[in-house]
């Protein structure tokens, strides 16, 4: 190689830049953040919307629309704590059934599955978050109801029947039971991807040294596994919770749509997101409609709190990993 | 150490009485998590069984072909739906697909941490935004006072797409190797020219496959349609976004509230066409997304 060659570009020379440098980089540049702000923007612009709008509601109500139970769109009188309590119960006792059950199936994938059965049970179980809501609410009504008042609630009320939760007829097969189940499915592959990967970075040699000192494989996964995991675990499960607040569609097609607050969970129950959706229909404008995106309004207060919860729980912890 | 580890008859029986209620439970342990594994995947089967069982009866060429029948009368398809659903999530993808890939560009190529950090964390939160409230923020921007219109629905699918799309194209755009970067810059190419001649190429399959999984995302979205696009006439196939487009999974959910036994039988064909969509989708680019990711990783 000859080691005379002179640089043969300009640009070292000179301060010439091409021309469609000197446009498209900034131009370039400036496209990109602008998108970036249209998708931050979005958030403060969806807020706005919905508080402008529930406006009309707020000022007739005030906070006392979170503790008022009656939804009576005839008397023009509307509160949201009949809502408020089912998008809680039902939240809350799906998430009690899913989130162990991500931890046993987490732990299936990450310590005993088969090296090949890995992969493809993994991708089966989150393919189960793939299938749309509105499908799901219709398996729910037309197959799991039934299942439900003609089998699962007779056998509940046979032992349980002393717990108000668990006492009263069955009604028609839209109950919160049935939101219950749909969505702890809704929910259980979203904790359980989230759980596996975080089984998966648990160090080799932590749990070598628990099986030196004579553990069994669960004693290992109790010693190493669960308690490095845990802060995710706790993440996790609260990222699934915020689903769960947010579901509307398969829950209005399974809940029935009371407005009113009872005990058992064979009987039928509101949320939040399931009132907005059910009232598609016969939303008029006037303080019906106010309400309704007053509800919206809840919803979205309480979604971001979850959700931010979350995040800030699950950056810590891969900050600290 | 023979004579340190002979423990008194009595005692040893103890202990391996233990170490079997020891090894016990951990059997316990895997048998269970075996089964709730096990048990995920049969609500999966279960769900797609009865779907593809109860559509059976009702799917054949015509089915997909024809508009629906007038009121009353038997037959008819579900065309409309599948047009009406096409154009909604064609609309939807046009927009948050680029917009996407271009905040993703943003935050891996020119923002600084701070800022970068700041919008993952803002796309996060979008993306946490129950659905329903997207379509209640549409609503009450374009459909109050007005008409409900498919570009209304369109929008509100974009916007839950959006963040779905970005995600994925920013960990794709985040394993395009950094030597690939700094190569360009040691031939002097400027940034922009990188990034559309270097990176957007090499990432291509990674950012492809993501944007289908958001467009199976979204082909499934109900809750954003039902303020948006949800009362249309049931007569003939319409296109004009200008006005309410039928679609497959606002048809899905009124005909779920249905008492009629026929209602329930259109309900599940379209649902088999539904899931059928979504999951094929789905599986094939989860497929090639790991394959792509594995090759740009290593």
């Amino acid at each position: 190689m000859s080691a005379t060659t002179p640089i043969p570009s300009r640009r070292f020379a000179g301060a010439r830049v091409p021309l469609s440098d000197r446009i498209g980089e900034p131009a370039f540049r400036a496209l990109c953040a602008l998108a970036a702000a249209v998708a931050v923007g979005t958030l403060v612009w969806i807020a706005e919307t919905v508080f402008d709008h529930s406006g009309t509601a707020f000022s007739t109500f005030g906070l006392g629309f979170l503790g008022h139970t009656t939804w009576d769109p005839v008397k023009n009188h509307f509160g949201a704590a009949a809502f408020l309590y089912g998008t809680f119960v039902s939240s809350l006792l799906a998430l009690l059934i899913a989130t162990p059950a991500a931890i046993l199936i987490a732990i299936y994938l990450t310590e005993l599955a088969p090296r090949i059965v890995r992969r493809p049970v993994a991708m089966l179980v989150e393919l189960l978050a793939a299938i749309p809501s509105v499908i799901l609410g219709l398996w729910g009504i037309i197959v799991l109801g039934p299942f439900l008042t003609g089998h699962l609630e007779p056998f509940l009320r046979s032992f349980l029947s002393w717990i108000p939760l668990f006492s009263g007829a069955s009604s028609s097969g839209y109950s919160m039971l049935n939101a219950v189940l749909i969505l702890t499915i809704m929910i259980l592959p979203i904790i359980t991807a989230l759980t596996r990967e975080i089984f998966a970075t648990t160090a080799g040699d932590l749990k070598e040294g628990a099986y030196a000192l004579g553990a069994t494989r669960w004693e290992m996964i109790r010693m190493t596994v669960l308690p490095i995991a845990r802060p995710g675990i706790v993440g996790a499960a609260v990222l699934g919770l915020g689903r769960a607040f947010g579901e509307a569609i398969a829950v209005t097609q399974v809940i029935g749509n009371a407005t009113q607050i009872q005990a058992s969970l064979f009987q039928p129950a509101g949320t939040l997101a399931a009132q907005i959706a059910s009232s598609y229909q016969s939303a008029n404008p006037g303080l019906g409609q106010s309400s309704l995106i007053y509800l919206a309004a809840i919803l979205l207060v309480l979604s971001l709190i979850v959700n931010i919860g979350a995040r800030l729980i699950v950056r810590r912890f891969q900050r600290g990993r | 150490m023979s004579a340190l580890a002979q423990p008194a008859p009595g005692s040893r029986l103890h202990a391996d009485r233990r170490y079997r209620r020891r090894r016990l439970l951990s059997r316990a342990v895997e048998g269970i998590s075996t089964l709730a594994a096990a048990l995920a995947v049969a609500v999966l089967a279960l769900v797609i069984v009865s779907v593809a069982l109860r559509a059976a009866p009702a799917i054949n060429l015509d089915f997909f072909t024809k508009d629906p029948a007038p009121f009353g009368a038997p037959g008819g398809g579900i065309r409309d739906m599948i047009v009406g659903s096409a154009i909604l999530v064609g609309i939807a993808s046009a927009i948050a697909i680029p917009l996407g890939i271009l905040v993703a560009i943003y935050t891996t190529e020119f923002a600084g941490h701070r800022v970068a950090t700041t919008i993952r964390f803002a796309l996060d939160i979008l993306n946490g935004v129950p659905t329903i409230v997207v379509g209640i923020f549409i609503y009450g921007l374009l459909v109050i006072g007005r008409t409900q219109s498919g570009w209304a629905g369109a929008l509100a699918l974009s916007v839950v797409e959006l963040p779905i799309v970005a995600r994925s194209a920013q960990e794709v755009l985040g394993l395009v190797p950094r030597a690939l970067h700094e190569a360009g810059l040691a031939l002097g190419l400027r940034r922009w020219r990188i990034v559309l001649r270097i990176v957007l190429p090499t990432a291509a399959g990674g950012l492809l496959t993501g944007a289908v999984l958001g467009v199976a995302r979204v082909a499934g979205e109900t809750a954003p349609l039902l303020f948006t696009t949800s009362i249309f006439s049931t007569f003939g196939t319409p296109t004009n976004p200008g006005e309410a487009l039928p679609n497959i999974p606002v048809e899905i959910f009124s005909l779920s509230e249905s008492p009629s036994p026929q209602d329930h039988a259109r309900a599940w064909a379209a649902a088999l066409v539904l899931v059928g969509f979504v999951l094929i989708v789905s599986i094939v680019a989860r497929t090639f997304n790991e394959r792509s990711r594995r090759r740009l990783g290593s």
